[in-house]
């Protein structure tokens, strides 16, 4: 199967991180709630994509999960965020703000700033 | 690191084949009540809130590989199936299996048979520390036309004093007679400088080198011995140190015992084998004096500084020389144009079989790829039959690089089967192997099948296995799928692409087979001629016993210092030996009067009447001989006499000459009754005799000058004992052996040989390359054949249908049969013309190794091609037959 593009994926990684940061342990439907909440249609379609990307990041030590109940009482997987993944969605987040801020001068620019 | 703690948790979620699908299964659950409940909500019918929610979701299998992939190895996981299904595969078709495993074993088993010769003398001979810093050095006399004559002992310390080295050694070869053993053994020992361990930086076992300062000018008494010689004389005494040795009557002692696996990097194959270095600073008794013009013949090695080139060290090398010319006028005459050489040591060890193995190498190299032509054949042939068994995996979504994959890792894993054969065989007849190899076969360190031969088996196996792999997967992944379903079904197979990379296939291997058979013809004809050649002596039923006077440091206790006291010795050993049983004829020659026995005697020669100018003099080869040697060899003496009884100590100095010492020295003369000196001896000696020329000093050799002396007036130390006669290998040694020792019970007596097993040995060399070639070209050969045979019956059983036709439409069998054989004669022709040139172009590389035969011989190459010709109609003739024999009404029904 096709792999997403590398900017996809770490996007919808952040937001993950961010999401949870914010509102603290969330089931996976929840997460995807949130996402397309602020995002608009980034989750409209393929939310099911969630699921390999809090799986990679399980992984990788940046959430943790158990299982829980849901609202409506049923049995549900709730992911936190760990210490290690805070520090990594604060440095990715800096970085962001670092490549869009370098972005956006780049779009402002005119042709005399460039001669 | 979050890329290895990830990496950490997938190898062990593979492991534990944890694949997580029961909790993915339940969350999408959950997913999906929690969307529905939302939907309904917001005023959704419960079946449309369900499926707005599915849809919303995303395609599951899709979601659930990704799951998967990130869960796990998927590459490994793939893999491991792919493997599972190629054993599947290779169980229901064992005997393609079993073709394809046996003919890779063999391919892969005989490379890595080859490297392991390669490895042990070509990679890494020099078992010394920074290899590449040690070198030859090498004189010559360029203007007289003597090479390597040897430094003197003024001019090797004149380049110690010159600083371009850091070390330079001379070293000796010779043999010492042991004493105080139960037998009297002869050692091979090489008389050294005493900084020769220090450069060649081996630390000894036990004990300790000689001092490198050491500045004595005899010898040192001082003995260092092999690990070899302390076992096998010393039974390995850890108290050997100190110990004192008794060699030609003198006594040293042991002051070091070098490492197990330490090899003498010498000149020969005897100074190799060296069991026991003494230090000299030569240039004292027993040598002669140091004079600059005396060339004691000696090898000198010597180590580069750390920081320089061998350029840098010959360009100043260079400058040295000119000014020692300068110098010394007298002695470095303008004429002689004295030249200093630096060789790399590795290049002196092993350049002489450089080209016969790396020919090898290549010739393995071709069976190999001639037996991945071959099964790359086989495969494309099972792929076609396998054809609808893709399309239809590829119909149900296999995407064409997974198939490629599935195949390449079938035909990974036959040849890893093969390699892994092939090493197994390898292995177990490695002692079998190992004998074959000719001893000559000049190396420092031990063959083996190691691991560094086992990692070559298994690169090998692996690109064997890419390369065979690669055509029937690169065509797996290229067919129209609607085309190939609607095909693959019926009788008729394979595209017409498939028939053309078939029909390449087969050509290239016919090529290829061609060349390897050329290179086995060309040098099976050298080795034939070699084999035939006129010698000019007669070796059979003649053998040699080789025995060794003392030379003890103390001129006074030599009893053997004389002509006049060793003729008597000469006479009753001679006299003694010719009474032995089965003997018809006794006679007695220095050691180079051995045939074929590479000892170099070099004099210089100067001739009376002859201008002398310099000192600088040509150098021909010498040998003493008794009186009966050239009648007991069988070398007819031309003009003027042999040697006689009368030509003793007594009676003035003799030689005879050969015709191409006659013929370079006394051109349009008559050499006899003319006089010459030899060396640094002042009595003239008169030519009394011409003999013809013999292939004395090497099979291929064309015809050197050598003179013959009268052994009788000389007080040679180095003998052999020649016997013609009825004589028993096994008994004539200790018979010998016996005579001798009634006469002087301290003398070792060695080294007895049959002539026909010295002259059959200077072809070992020879004969093992050349067989090998031969089997490899065989083994091509066989594969070519079956090669053809294989792709021909494919071509047949495609054709049955239209051969059924045309015999139904009444075709005669016999045009049947013409048309098949004209199928595979095309393919064979194609194959040649393509062999024939590449053969040509190739031949060239292998004219060193050739005797009496041109590369480009014609008969080798039409004979080559007739047979290759004949294998090819072999080969088709079973299908064409089958062919002529199809039923029409079978063939057609079939449909």
């Amino acid at each position: 199967m096709r792999q997403k593009s590398d900017v996809q994926q770490g996007t919808l990684a952040l937001m993950v991180l961010k999401t949870l940061d914010l509102l603290g342990p969330l089931h996976g439907y929840g997460i995807a709630r949130r996402i397309e909440q602020i995002s608009g249609d980034l989750l409209a379609v393929n939310q099911g994509t969630l699921y390999p990307v809090l799986l990679k990041l399980e992984q990788e030590g940046a959430v943790a999960s158990e299982w829980g109940a849901s609202e409506n009482n049923r049995r549900a997987r709730f992911y936190r965020l760990t210490t290690g993944g805070r520090k990594q969605m604060q440095a990715e987040t800096r970085e962001w703000a670092q490549t869009t801020a370098i972005i956006a001068r780049f779009f402002e620019a005119k042709a005399e700033d460039l001669g | 690191m979050r890329w290895a703690r990830r990496l950490r948790k997938r190898v062990a979620n593979f492991v534990a084949r944890e694949r997580g699908d029961e909790r993915l299964r339940e969350e999408m659950e959950e997913h999906l009540a929690l969307q529905t409940e939302a939907n309904v909500r917001s005023g959704m019918s419960p079946e449309e809130a369900r499926r707005q929610a599915v849809l919303k979701f995303g395609a599951v299998e899709a979601l659930r590989e990704d799951y998967h992939a990130e869960k796990g190895l998927p590459f490994l996981e793939n893999l491991l199936q792919d493997v599972r299904y190629a054993l599947r595969t290779m169980r229901k078709t064992p005997g393609f299996a079993l073709v394809t495993i046996v003919t890779m074993a063999v391919g892969i088993g005989a490379t890595a048979a080859i490297y392991s010769l390669v490895h042990a003398t070509l990679l890494n001979p020099l078992k010394f520390p920074h290899p590449e810093k040690l070198v030859r050095v090498q004189d010559d006399l360029t203007g007289v036309g003597a090479r390597d004559v040897g430094l003197s002992i003024p001019e090797w310390r004149d380049l110690q004093r010159s600083g371009i080295f850091r070390y330079v050694s001379l070293e000796g070869g010779g043999s010492v007679n042991l004493t105080g053993s139960s037998v009297p053994a002869r050692i091979l020992f090489e008389p050294v400088t005493p900084n020769y361990f220090a450069l060649l930086g081996v630390k000894a076992e036990l004990g300790r080198w000689f001092d490198p300062t050491d500045q004595t000018p005899g010898f040192t008494l001082e003995a260092v011995i092999s690990d070899g010689l302390w076992k096998r004389a010393f039974g390995g005494d850890p108290q050997i140190l100190g110990r004192s040795l008794r060699l030609d009557n003198d006594s040293y002692r042991v002051v070091g015992v070098m490492p197990p696996g330490f090899h003498d990097p010498g000149r020969t194959p005897d100074e190799r084998q060296t069991e026991l270095w003494l230090a000299t600073g030569f240039g004292a008794y027993p040598g002669p004096p140091p004079v600059r013009n005396l060339r004691l013949g000696l090898g000198e090695i010597a180590r580069l500084e750390p920081g320089d080139s061998l350029e840098e060290a010959q360009s100043r090398l260079d400058a040295l020389v000119v000014s020692l010319q300068k110098q010394y006028p007298a002695d470095y005459p303008a004429e002689a144009a004295w030249k200093v050489r630096l060789v790399p040591l590795k290049e002196s060890v092993v350049g002489s079989v450089k080209q016969p193995l790396l020919m090898l190498l290549g010739a393995v190299g071709l069976v190999l790829l001639i037996g991945c032509v071959n099964v790359a054949n086989l495969l494309l042939a099972r792929s076609s039959a396998r054809g609808r068994e893709m399309a239809v995996r590829q119909a149900l979504g296999a995407g064409r690089r997974r198939l490629a994959r599935q195949l390449l890792t079938e035909s990974l894993l036959l040849s890893l089967a093969g390699g892994l054969a092939g090493c197994a065989i390898l292995f177990s007849a490695r002692g079998f192997l190992l004998r074959l190899v000719p001893d000559s076969l000049p190396r420092l360190n031990d063959l083996a099948i190691d691991w560094g031969v086992l990692a070559f088996a298994l690169a090998v196996s692996l690109a064997a296995g890419t390369l065979f792999g690669l055509a029937p997967a690169l065509q797996a992944g290229r067919k129209d799928l609607t085309h190939k379903l609607k095909v693959e079904g019926r009788g008729s197979t394979g595209s017409q692409e498939q028939a053309r990379t078939r029909r390449v296939l087969v050509i290239t291997e016919f090529a290829l087979s061609l060349m390897l058979m050329i290179a086995a013809g060309l040098l099976l004809r050298s080795f034939w001629d070699l084999y035939r050649v006129q010698l000019g002596f007669n070796p059979q039923h003649v053998m040699s016993v080789r025995l060794w006077l003392p030379i003890p440091n103390d001129p006074k206790t030599d009893i053997y210092g004389t002509p006049a006291e060793e003729a008597p010795f000469l006479r009753e050993v001679l006299r003694r030996c010719a009474l032995l049983p089965g003997v018809q004829e006794a006679a007695m020659g220095q050691t180079e009067a051995i045939p074929l026995h590479h000892g170099r005697n070099l004099y210089p020669l100067a001739v009376e009447g002859h201008d002398v100018r310099s000192s600088q003099l040509p150098m021909v080869q010498g040998a003493s001989v008794s009186p009966d040697y050239f009648h007991l060899m069988g070398i007819p003496v031309d003009r003027g006499r042999g040697f006689t009884a009368q030509d003793d100590e007594e009676a003035p100095m003799v030689a005879a000459v050969n015709e191409s010492m006659a013929r370079s020295f006394w051109p349009n003369q008559d050499p006899v009754g003319k006089r010459i000196r030899l060396g640094a001896r002042k009595d003239p000696i008169e030519v009394v005799g011409v003999v013809a020329d013999a292939r004395t000093e090497s099979l291929e050799a064309v015809q050197a000058p050598q003179v013959y002396l009268a052994l009788l007036q000389r007080r040679d130390k180095e003998l052999a004992i020649f016997l013609r006669g009825n004589l028993d290998p096994a008994t004539i040694p200790e018979r010998v052996r016996a005579q001798v020792q009634a006469v002087n019970p301290e003398l070792p007596v060695f080294g007895a040989m049959t002539l026909p097993d010295v002259v059959a040995g200077s072809l070992a060399q020879r004969r093992f390359s050349m067989e090998l070639v031969l089997l490899f070209a065989l083994t091509a050969l066989l594969l070519a054949g079956l090669g053809i045979y294989g792709t021909i019956s494919y071509l047949v059983s495609e054709r049955k249908h239209e051969i059924g036709i045309r015999l139904a439409l009444g075709a005669k069998p016999g045009t049947i049969l013409q048309m098949v054989l004209r199928q595979g004669l095309e393919l064979a022709g194609a194959g040649a013309a393509v062999g024939l040139a590449g053969a040509l172009l190739a031949a060239h590389l292998l004219a060193g190794l050739l005797y009496g035969v041109t590369p480009t011989d014609p008969a080798t190459f039409v004979g080559v091609t007739a047979v290759l010709t004949a294998v090819a109609l072999a080969g088709c003739s079973i299908p064409a037959w089958r062919a002529m024999r199809v039923d029409p009404l079978v063939a057609l029904r079939d449909e």
